[in-house]
C-alpha cells in the first residue's frame, strides 16, 4: 500500500531525470508523477502511461456535432420552415455543409478541452502539486509514494541516478 | 546543454539561453514596469479607439446613412476591412496550428503572440458586420434561437449566415486554443508572484503543476485542437469569400475565390505578425527569441504566398478574356483602367512586386527593410479587397445605375478606430500575459546546440 509520504528527487535537465525514471522503473520503484517545465518526450513509457484516450473523445463530440448540426438544418429546412427559392429542392444538402462543418470543430474542440479539464481536475480552485519546487520554471521532478520503510532506500537510489537533491512530503490529497 | 553552435542548423533562440533565463527574460515584462515607448504606444492606440468608439455611437444613433454607400455601391469599406481583419487573423491560426503539424519548431518563439493577433483581428472584423446592421443589439437575430414569431428561423441555404457560424467558430477555437496554450505558462508566472496578483495567476493557471500525467493528455488535446484550426482556417475565408463568389455579380462570380482569399489571408497575416514582432522585439527586449531566422522564415512564407496571389490576379484577367463574356471582361478591364484603376496598381505593386525583394536573403534579414515591406503588403491587401468589392459594384449591368463611392469621415475614422482597438489589446496583452510560449520554448532550447 502506497504510504502518506512523498519522495521527491528533483533534476536538472530532461535528459537525468528520463534515465532516472527508467531506472527507477526498472529497479521496481512505482513512480507516481513527474513534474516537468515541459513535456519530456519517453517519460510516458518510464512512466507506464497508456496512451491518452482524448483522441475518441473528440471523435465522438466530432460526430455529435456534425449529426446535431444536419440534423437541425434538414429539420428546419424540410419540415419546420420550408422556403422556395426559386423551386429548389428543399433538402438540397450541399447548402448545409459549411455550418454542419463549423458545428463539427466547434463541439469537438470545445467537448475535448472540457473533458480534458474535467479529467484532470484541473479547475479554478485547484491547488498545485509540489507547488515552489521549480518543476514550472527549470527543475524536473520524480514523486514515488514509497511502503513505509523503504525512504531511505529510494532516496539512496535516487541520489545515486542523478538526482540534485531528494526531499520527504506529506502525499497531497 | 552543450554550448557549441551548429553549422548545419542555427538555433532557434540565441544566446545560450538556460531554462531560468527564459522563464526570467519573459515574465520580467509582465512583472517589472512597462517602457515609456509601450506608454506612448497605448496612449496612440487607445486615443485611436476612442475615436472609433465614438463614430460607432454617432453611426448607430444617427444611422449608416452617415457612410458614403448609395443604392449601387451596397458594401465598401465596411465589408473590406472585415475582409481585411479576418484575413489578418490567419497568419496566427497557420502559425499555431499548421506549422506545428509540420513539427516546424521555430514557430514556438512567434506562436503566442501572432494567436494573439488572431484573436484580436477577428474582434476587430466582427465589429463591422455587428455596426453595419444598424440596430446591433438585434444581432442575435443572426442566430437561430427558437422564437414566438411562427416557425422563423434563419436562412441556412445564405452564405452570409455560414459567416456567423465560420467567423464564431473561429473565434471561440482560437481563443480556447491560445489559453490552451497559455495555462503552463500562467504557472510559471503563478510562481513567480505573491499577493492578489498570484491569486488571480492561480485561479487563471487553473491548478497546473507541470504533472507529466497532466502533460500526457495536454500534448494529445493540443494536437488536436491543431488539427482541428488547420481545416478551419481553410474554410472561414473559403465561407468568406462565399459570400462574393456565390452572387451573380460580374468579378464576384468566380470558383477561384477560395483558394486565392485563403491565400491572400495567409500573405496579409504574415505581413501583419512583421509588423507586429518587428515592434515587438524591440519594445520589450526580446531580439534573442524572435530571431532574424524567425523574421526569414515568414519573409518566404510572404514571398511565397505574394506568387499565388499574383498567379490569382493573373488567372482572374485570363479567365475573364477566356469566358468571351462581355460582363465579365468589362468588370476586369473596368478594375484595370476605370476609375479606381490607382487602386488596382497599388494593389499590384504593393502585392506582387515589391515581395519579390525578399528572393534577396540580405532583404529578409534586414530590419528596417522588411518591416517597410511588411506594410506596403497589408496597404496592397487592403486594395486588393476593397477593389474586388467596390469595383465589382459600381459599375454593374444597368449603366444608369452606376455610381462612384467615396467613403465619408465616419468610415475612416471607424476604420482608423478598428487599429486602435487591435493595437489596444496587443500592447495590453504585451504588458500582462507572458508573450512567448515558455513552455514550448524550453523545449527546443537545445535545437541546433549539440
Amino acid at each position: 500500500m502506497a504510504g502518506t509520504k512523498l519522495v521527491v528527487g528533483r533534476w536538472d535537465g530532461p535528459d537525468t531525470v528520463l534515465a532516472a525514471a527508467r531506472a527507477a522503473r526498472a529497479a521496481g520503484y512505482s513512480c507516481r508523477d513527474a513534474y516537468t517545465p515541459f513535456p519530456v518526450h519517453g517519460m510516458d513509457a518510464a512512466l507506464g502511461l497508456e496512451p491518452s484516450w482524448l483522441g475518441k473523445a473528440c471523435l465522438g463530440f466530432a460526430l455529435a456535432g456534425l449529426t446535431g448540426a444536419l440534423g437541425f438544418q434538414f429539420w428546419v429546412s424540410v419540415f419546420d420552415w420550408p422556403m422556395n427559392v426559386g423551386g429548389k429542392s428543399f433538402s438540397a444538402s450541399p447548402a448545409l455543409i459549411p455550418v454542419a462543418f463549423e458545428l463539427t470543430v466547434l463541439c469537438a474542440g470545445l467537448g475535448t478541452v472540457a473533458t480534458f479539464l474535467v479529467f484532470r481536475g484541473l479547475s479554478p480552485a485547484r491547488r498545485p502539486e509540489l507547488e515552489g519546487l521549480g518543476a514550472t520554471d527549470d527543475r524536473f521532478l520524480l514523486a514515488f509514494a514509497p511502503e513505509a520503510g523503504a525512504e531511505a532506500g529510494l532516496k539512496a537510489f535516487l541520489l545515486e541516478h542523478g538526482a540534485r537533491d531528494v526531499r520527504e512530503l506529506e502525499a497531497p490529497r | 546543454m552543450s554550448a557549441t553552435a551548429c553549422k548545419l542548423r542555427e538555433p532557434l533562440v540565441d544566446g545560450h539561453k538556460s531554462c531560468r533565463d527564459v522563464s526570467e527574460d519573459v515574465c520580467r515584462i509582465a512583472e517589472g514596469s512597462p517602457t515609456r515607448l509601450w506608454y506612448a504606444g497605448l496612449a496612440a492606440s487607445s486615443t485611436a479607439l476612442a475615436v472609433g468608439a465614438f463614430l460607432v455611437f454617432h453611426q448607430v444613433w444617427t444611422g449608416i446613412g452617415v457612410w458614403g454607400l448609395n443604392k449601387t455601391v451596397g458594401w465598401s469599406w465596411d465589408i473590406t476591412n472585415f475582409v481585411f481583419w479576418v484575413g489578418i487573423g490567419h497568419a496566427g491560426t497557420l502559425i499555431s496550428a499548421i506549422l506545428f503539424l509540420f513539427r516546424q519548431k521555430w514557430r514556438t518563439s512567434i506562436n503566442r503572440s501572432a494567436e494573439a493577433m488572431t484573436i484580436f483581428a477577428v474582434m476587430c472584423a466582427g465589429v463591422f458586420p455587428l455596426i453595419h446592421m444598424g440596430r446591433p443589439w438585434l444581432a442575435y437575430w443572426v442566430m437561430p434561437y427558437p422564437n414566438p414569431m411562427g416557425p422563423l428561423w434563419v436562412n441556412f441555404r445564405s452564405p452570409l449566415l455560414w459567416d456567423v457560424f465560420a467567423i464564431s467558430t473561429y473565434f471561440a477555437i482560437s481563443a480556447v486554443f491560445w489559453y490552451f496554450g497559455l495555462l503552463p505558462d500562467l504557472a510559471t508566472m503563478r510562481e513567480r508572484a505573491s499577493g492578489v496578483r498570484r491569486r488571480v495567476l492561480a485561479a487563471a493557471s487553473l491548478g497546473w503543476d507541470g504533472s507529466h500525467r497532466t502533460w500526457q493528455h495536454y500534448e494529445t488535446v493540443y494536437l488536436l485542437l491543431a488539427g482541428l484550426a488547420t481545416p478551419l482556417v481553410f474554410s472561414v475565408h473559403t465561407i468568406v469569400s462565399f459570400d462574393f463568389a456565390t452572387s451573380v455579380i460580374p468579378g464576384w462570380h468566380t470558383t477561384i475565390f477560395p483558394p486565392y482569399f485563403v491565400c491572400g489571408a495567409i500573405f496579409s497575416g504574415f505581413a501583419m505578425v512583421l509588423t507586429l514582432m518587428l515592434i515587438a522585439r524591440k519594445a520589450v527586449r526580446l531580439e534573442a527569441y524572435i530571431t532574424l531566422r524567425h523574421v526569414d522564415a515568414m519573409c518566404k512564407v510572404i514571398l511565397l504566398t505574394s506568387m499565388i496571389v499574383g498567379l490569382a490576379y493573373g488567372t482572374e484577367l485570363f479567365t475573364a478574356w477566356y469566358s468571351g463574356n462581355p460582363y465579365e471582361q468589362f468588370a476586369f478591364l473596368n478594375r484595370i483602367r476605370g476609375p479606381y484603376k490607382a487602386y488596382y496598381w497599388t494593389m499590384v505593386f504593393c502585392n506582387v512586386v515589391v515581395p519579390q525583394l525578399f528572393w534577396s536573403a540580405r532583404v529578409r534579414r534586414s530590419v528596417p527593410a522588411v518591416f517597410t515591406m511588411s506594410l506596403l503588403v497589408n496597404v496592397g491587401m487592403w486594395m486588393e479587397r476593397f477593389v474586388i468589392i467596390t469595383t465589382s459594384l459600381h459599375r454593374d449591368y444597368l449603366p444608369s445605375s452606376w455610381r462612384m463611392y467615396h467613403p465619408t469621415f465616419v468610415e475612416v475614422g471607424t476604420f482608423v478606430g478598428s487599429f486602435g482597438l487591435f493595437f489596444t489589446l496587443f500592447f495590453l496583452f504585451c504588458r500582462f500575459l507572458p508573450m512567448v510560449a515558455m513552455s514550448e520554448v524550453k523545449g527546443v532550447l537545445d535545437h541546433g546546440r549539440h
